[in-house]
């Protein structure tokens, strides 16, 4: 068990605590110093109880996992992670700015204060969402500002990362998130749905917009249970200035079925900066809750609800089933891209789910000379590149006469792809483009040509790349 | 340090070689057999001569349940098991068979334990299919980190600082940071004869720098190894459950 309580002068692992700066109801926070980092740092705390303090401790390494995976502005940097053995910690940057707690007190704020401060919070979110983090617990107290304006998500104690083992799954024990903006299907101990954070920004979005939590402020778990079936007063029946498209946007947030939420931050930023392209529904008109009588039948249907795990439903069917071809780079310096483009694929298919998948693989040949067909351990090498490009394919679910296969081999990648495409009448080409290289801007990418010269849409699947993911001197 | 883990290769030539040409490009420096190379599989020659030049290059293993049942009267073994070490021993040369009889049961590493089926008992040949199953390994090692086989099937157990035991998901091909508040058991997947569903062969990629442990699967010729499996003669049963991976 832990070995070292936290005090001002302690000294671990070459940090040095100076004041305490917070002490929270899991934790202290703690300003530090360190001889290698210039950058003002604190340092984070549980505090555990003697005796078996599991969810304390469990939120913590979650967090202890999930924070170093984490990088860009809108993240605290990690500089330091405590053995528990001694004294369990996690040393980031200090993020100078307070927390939206502050803003939170003086709402309702101007209406474009609040788009522009949801934008700045959807942004955020969004972020960790691609960095595949889902927070779980979204609230004013965890989002703190950089000088430069990003928010900073902080706290991710309960969050859910989809490629690490959830280590809360299990324990029961561990509080759901804070009551006032968890989701309904929280409540539910759902803890897979990116949904459930947009739930809470429209929740807090509606807080700046009106001054008020849209469901109080509740002390028990099950008062949470009422929002499955009670909708919030609209926020223009509180504060008539606010426009239909912002109560659009919150009420969409706040809906019960994530299936008729946004379905990703970015959509909603993308709303809220173009408040002229939001369509206006029944929601947007609303200036009171809902009676008495929809209410109660509601409720007779969702107390009885388990979960909401929702198919997406496809509003728009395709007359004809499209053709998929799907270029496949096997290199394994290119896992990261293929895994990426895999994952485009599945999603094509939930759009799509008529669609029929070509998956090709070009083997380059040399253009003079004998190629070598033979790999190191004796086998034919387009029967290694065909298993391996059935390897890559698993997990795509549809059936044989859907699902082809086919190894190419061409000296010229590019030519092979649009020979191919032509060949199949593929209606859409998917394919990975590697990162830039001095050698690529002289000769041209493979994906570049296909794009330039296809006969029919083509999609680029890249690895994002952002200045801020460079490492910085520190 | 990064160690390859392979584990129940099975006499799967393709496979194996699969999995070798898999981590060619993965800064291996490592690699370690968690045992049972023969039994089920057609190529126990070849898969052996192969272990044993690695073996020689520097790589660790541990004996598995057929590699002990090749030369016994063993009655452990299932019929279709013992059918084909029966097929087996007479294949395998004087110095294949020292080979398997002089491995160890276990492999103590600083605080890292390998061997074949379970760190308690392993003699036994216990199968870790759940955390009850899990739980005497922790029990009686205090090994940060229990690498085991056997079951075929890849899995990850925690025990955490009140001697709890969770079963955790397996994401295949991400690393997995092995926190250090928890001490750990990881079920290597089989190269040579998957039984999750999946038919891709099965391994993990330990990186003790960065204490992250990462399931890896990679496909390989499935057919060819069944086809050899029936040429040998050997229960159709077992040919078909390498393409259907169960």
């Amino acid at each position: 068990m832990q070995q070292v309580k936290p005090h001002p002068g302690l000294e671990i692992d070459g940090f040095t605590l100076g004041q305490q700066l917070h002490k929270g109801g899991f934790a202290t926070i703690w300003e530090v110093t360190h001889p290698l980092y210039r950058t003002a740092m604190v340092m984070k705390v549980p505090t555990i109880l003697d005796g078996d303090d599991g969810p304390t401790i469990v939120g913590f390494e979650v967090e202890q996992m999930i924070l170093p995976r984490l990088t860009g502005p809108h993240v605290p940097r990690v500089m330091g992670v405590g053995d528990f053995d001694v004294m369990p910690y996690v040393v980031t940057e200090r993020i100078p700015g307070r927390s939206l707690l502050h803003d939170f007190a003086s709402a309702p704020l101007p209406v474009s204060d609040v788009i522009e401060m949801a934008a700045r919070m959807a942004a955020a979110v969004h972020d960790i969402h691609r960095q595949h983090v889902i927070h779980l617990d979204l609230k004013p107290d965890n989002f703190l500002q950089r000088e430069s304006g990003e928010m900073v998500l902080v706290d991710y104690g309960l969050s859910r990362h989809d490629q690490l083992p959830d280590l809360l799954a299990e324990e029961f024990t561990i509080p759901m998130g804070t009551f006032p903006y968890i989701a309904p299907e929280q409540y539910l101990r759902q803890r897979g749905d990116l949904r459930s954070d947009l739930y809470a920004l429209g929740a807090m979005i509606y807080e700046l917009a009106t001054g008020r939590k849209p469901f109080g402020d509740p002390e028990k778990l099950s008062q949470v249970r009422k929002r499955l079936w009670q909708d919030p007063m609209p926020p223009r029946g509180l504060r008539p200035d606010v426009p239909e498209w912002l109560q659009e946007i919150i009420l969409r947030a706040l809906e019960v079925d994530p299936a008729r939420r946004y379905q990703s931050a970015a959509q909603m930023i993308f709303d809220l900066t173009h408040p002229q392209q939001v369509r206006l529904t029944e929601r947007s008109h609303r200036l009171k809750p809902d009676g008495f009588w929809v209410v109660w039948r509601r409720k007779r249907v969702m107390r009885r609800v388990k979960s909401l795990g929702t198919p997406i439903a496809t509003s728009s069917q395709i007359d004809r089933a499209p053709i998929l071809l799907v270029a496949v780079d096997l290199a394994p310096e290119m896992e990261a891209l293929s895994s990426r483009l895999f994952q485009s694929v599945k999603r094509m298919l939930t759009i799509q789910p008529d669609a029929r998948v070509a998956c090709v693989n070009v083997i380059k040949t040399a253009r003079i000379g004998i190629d070598q067909t033979i790999d190191e351990y004796g086998n034919n090498l387009h029967v290694v590149r065909l298993v391996a490009l059935k390897g890559w394919a698993e997990g795509i679910d549809l059936t044989d006469d859907r699902l082809t296969y086919t190894i190419l081999e061409n000296p010229d990648p590019a030519s092979a792809v649009l020979d191919h495409a032509l060949a199949v009448q593929a209606d859409h080409i998917m394919m990975g483009a590697r990162g830039h290289s001095t050698t690529r801007r002289f000769l041209g990418s493979v994906s570049a040509r296909v794009v330039a010269e296809a006969h029919c849409s083509v999609t680029v699947i890249r690895l994002p790349e952002r200045p801020e993911d460079q490492p910085s001197a520190g | 340090m990064r160690l390859a883990i392979l584990t129940d290769i099975h006499a799967n030539r393709e496979a194996f070689s699969a999995v070798l040409a898999d981590m060619a490009d993965r800064q291996i420096d490592r690699i370690v057999f968690l045992g049972d190379f023969v039994g089920y599989g057609p190529d126990p020659g070849w898969c052996l001569d192969k272990a044993m030049d690695l073996v020689a290059a520097g790589a660790m293993a541990v004996r598995g349940n057929h590699d002990r049942a090749v030369g016994l009267a063993d009655g452990t073994l299932n019929a279709n098991a013992r059918k084909v070490i029966d097929w087996t021993v007479d294949r395998l040369t004087v110095p294949q068979k020292m080979f398997l009889s002089g491995l160890p049961l276990v492999i103590e590493d600083g605080d890292l334990l390998f061997t074949h089926a379970s760190a308690n008992s392993p003699d036994d040949w216990i199968y870790v299919t759940n955390e009850q199953k899990a739980r005497p390994s922790f029990l009686v090692s205090k090994a940060r980190l229990i690498v085991v086989g056997h079951v075929h099937r890849p899995q990850l157990y925690s025990c955490d600082r009140s001697g709890r035991v969770a079963g955790h998901q397996v994401p295949i091909g991400h690393p997995l940071p092995l926190l250090g508040s928890r001490r750990w058991l990881a079920v290597v997947g089989s190269v040579g004869q998957p039984r999750d569903g999946s038919s891709l062969a099965g391994y993990a990629i330990l990186d003790k720098s960065t204490n992250e442990l990462t399931f890896r699967r990679v496909g390989y010729d499935s057919a060819t190894t069944a086809r050899k499996v029936r040429a040998a003669g050997l229960p159709e049963a077992l040919a078909m459950r390498l393409i259907r991976g169960e």
